[in-house]
């Protein structure tokens, strides 16, 4: 109500007589001032308020209904080259509380989310003992107990999502595979190799939420989460088995340390199998240890022995000094270099260079090697890949040790002929056989499915070579050659033995590598299996007793698995049986 | 002109009233979507664990096992088989041993 002062003239707005009492002036006068004055302060405040603070509490009015959301991305999964599942991430939960308000839960509480969480009370307890803002209670909660943990609406206790992997296949795949960390971060293997690929991007979006916290709105730009790329891979989940059950079984028959088996397809050069022993399983990681984690075949060299023979020879054919039938002389079995001398394991006659490589004779070989100038030899094994990294994008891949030519003695070379003082990987050494299976030329492998295949390689060795060499290797691999239980009923295979001591401490010891390299069929070769077998114990140690058996029976099944044709009458194996013939 | 104003003032009311009631028609069809696309990322996780669930049911050992130990099967032998496309001609010609 406004009191105004006003001179009585008649008007009778009421009887009261305080009204008729005059006013000084300066009272209405000082009255209107501080109104004037409060009028101006909301003027200026709402200046203040609309214009010059007018962002700040724009921003404090969108915050209370304006949200950001994250829209999780998932890391893409990884299959085999059937789109058979070898990891995959499913989402997950992660208990955490804040441990000043959790504390207040009551016994009962405590009691009910340490049974939930699998835990004890106590441990529960120490969890939330520290003066800590955040800490983890457990990580990696299934959803459905994350969701009854949320039903008991416990103080301080908070969830969030995350990822965990598994991976279905476990132990058979775990080298090549590799595993992830908590933070779905590779850790080895593919997972490592492709991280950047395999990482999904997460997204996100603005949006008005109303009072009961349902999104009413898009606001702003979305960014749309990227899911981590699915990376599929060349390997064949059922090759793989029977590669990996077939090595497990290998290395427990003969007390082994350790081996490897890879198995190439020779027209694709893509990794159809690569098994290791021992191995663990990823989805359970504790108590690993160093040898378990090791892939074998990428990461560990050893020297090939009689394996390197055929690179030998073929580069002595290639060089117009020998043709399979040319006879050399391995009499009497031994053969002196300088103050060292070579021996043959079964001491041999004349023997033509096809019976050099399916007798494995160290002296014919070597006899053959010294026509060789070095340079040549050293770029023939560098040409083969010898002594640099496989460039598969695997994380510790070797290089193998190939010394430069000019540095080599004459018996360096000629041990070298066989395989001694020269290391290489299991991959290397398979990947180098496919210049025999294929027609002389070496293409790059690939742990990925390849679509459109590389036509021709590099050439090493001329298509002839090549082919004269593969009758060879099959003779290694017949009744008469060093590894008859290489063959596999129904195809022709040819291959490789190759058994090296192991050098401890920069001295050859009682310890034995055994290795097989061989394809099948030879009529058109298809695959390429390399086996390794580490210091068997059983006895036995020569590669065509220990890798050969190993190697049939992979290349056997897997021949079969892809559906190759048979190439040869069926009943190799079984002499009596003449029924299996059409 | 009284007229006029009050024509023009109850074309305001039902105006507004209108963007009213579009602007809630909107946020309802929009919780709808929003559920629906809750729904889609709900079924994807499933069918990832489904996924996941086939492939632990599908591996090879187990299914190895089972032909063997309960199926009792066998890998057929040589005299078992029978091939019907006989070995290539090419592969007899270059054999030569």
């Amino acid at each position: 109500m406004v009191v105004r002062r006003r001179p009585q003239r008649g008007h009778r707005f009421a009887e009261s007589p305080v009204l008729q009492l005059a006013l000084q002036g300066w009272r209405s006068r000082t009255v209107g001032l501080l109104l004037m004055l409060a009028f101006a302060a909301l003027v200026g405040r709402s200046f203040y308020l609309q214009v010059v603070n007018n962002d700040f509490l724009q921003g404090k009015g969108e915050s209370r209904y304006l949200r950001d959301l994250e829209i999780s991305a998932s890391r893409g999964k990884i299959t085999d080259r059937n789109g058979d599942m070898l990891a995959v991430s499913t989402p997950m939960k992660t208990i955490w509380a804040i441990p000043g308000d959790a504390r207040t839960m009551s016994g009962e509480q405590k009691k009910q989310l340490a049974a939930l969480l699998d835990m004890g009370t106590r441990e529960l307890d120490g969890k939330i003992a520290p003066d800590k803002t955040f800490v983890f209670v457990k990580r990696q909660v299934p959803p459905e107990t994350a969701e009854r943990i949320a039903g008991l609406k416990l103080p301080g206790v908070h969830q969030e999502k995350e990822y965990r992997r598994y991976y279905p296949t476990g132990d058979m795949t775990a080298h090549i595979v590799g595993f992830t960390g908590v933070d779905d971060k590779g850790l080895e293997g593919v997972e490592l190799a492709f991280q950047p690929s395999l990482l999904g991007r997460p997204g996100s979006r603005t949006v008005i939420r109303d009072r009961r916290g349902n999104i009413i709105e898009d606001v702003g730009a979305l960014k749309p989460p990227q899911d981590g790329k699915e990376i599929r891979l060349a390997l064949d989940s059922k090759i793989q088995y029977i590669a990996f059950s077939q090595l497990k079984a290998a290395v427990e028959m003969h007390k082994a340390k350790a081996g490897g088996v890879v198995v190439l397809d020779a027209q694709t050069g893509e990794v159809l199998a690569l098994a290791n022993w021992p191995t663990y399983n990823p989805n359970n990681r504790e108590s690993l240890s160093g040898a378990q984690l090791r892939n074998r075949a990428f990461t560990d060299t050893f020297e090939p022995g009689s394996t390197l023979k055929p690179f030998t020879a073929a580069l002595a054919m290639e060089m117009g000094k020998f043709r399979p039938d040319t006879v050399i002389n391995c009499a009497p079995g031994r053969l002196t270099i300088g103050s060292a001398t070579i021996s043959d394991a079964h001491p041999h006659g004349a023997l033509s260079v096809a019976q050099v490589i399916q007798k494995s004779s160290n002296v014919g070989v070597t006899k053959m090697a010294l026509t060789i100038p070095p340079q040549e030899m050293w770029q023939m094994f560098d040409s083969i890949g010898f002594g640099q990294v496989p460039q598969l994008g695997f994380p510790g891949e070797v290089t193998g040790r190939l010394r430069p030519w000019k540095k080599w003695r004459p018996i360096e070379q000629a041990t070298m002929s066989y395989g001694h003082g020269i290391s290489v990987s299991l991959i290397q050494l398979a990947r180098a056989y496919s210049v025999f299976a294929r027609d002389g030329d070496l293409i790059p492998l690939s742990l990925l499915k390849v679509d459109q295949p590389v036509v021709h390689g590099v050439p090493v060795f001329s298509a002839q070579t090549a082919r004269e060499m593969r009758v060879m290797l099959e003779m290694a691999a017949g009744p008469e050659g060093t590894a008859p239980k290489a063959r596999v009923p129904g195809y022709r295979v040819g291959g490789k033995t190759g058994t090296a001591h192991k050098l401890v401490d920069g001295a050859y010891a009682n310890k034995y590598v055994s290795a097989f390299v061989g394809f099948a069929p030879i009529s058109d070769p298809r695959l390429i299996v390399a086996v390794m077998i580490d210091e068997p114990g059983a006895g036995q140690h020569y590669g065509g007793a220990v890798a050969a058996p190993v190697f049939s029976q992979v290349m056997g099944a897997s021949l079969r698995t892809l559906g190759v044709s048979p190439d040869a009458p069926l009943q190799v194996a079984d002499a009596a049986a003449g029924k299996g013939r059409l | 002109m009284v007229r006029f104003n009050m024509l023009l003032l109850l074309i305001v009311v039902v105006c507004a009233l209108g963007a009213v009631t579009s602007q809630h028609r909107a946020r309802k069809l929009f919780q709808a979507l929003e559920g629906e696309q809750e729904r889609v990322r709900q079924l994807d996780i499933e069918y990832g664990q489904l996924q996941l669930e086939l492939s632990t049911w599908a591996t090879h050992p187990r299914i190895e096992k089972i032909a063997r130990d309960r199926l009792h099967m066998v890998t057929p032998d040589a005299v078992g088989r029978v091939v019907d496309n006989p070995p290539a001609k090419p592969a007899l010609k270059k054999g030569g041993r």
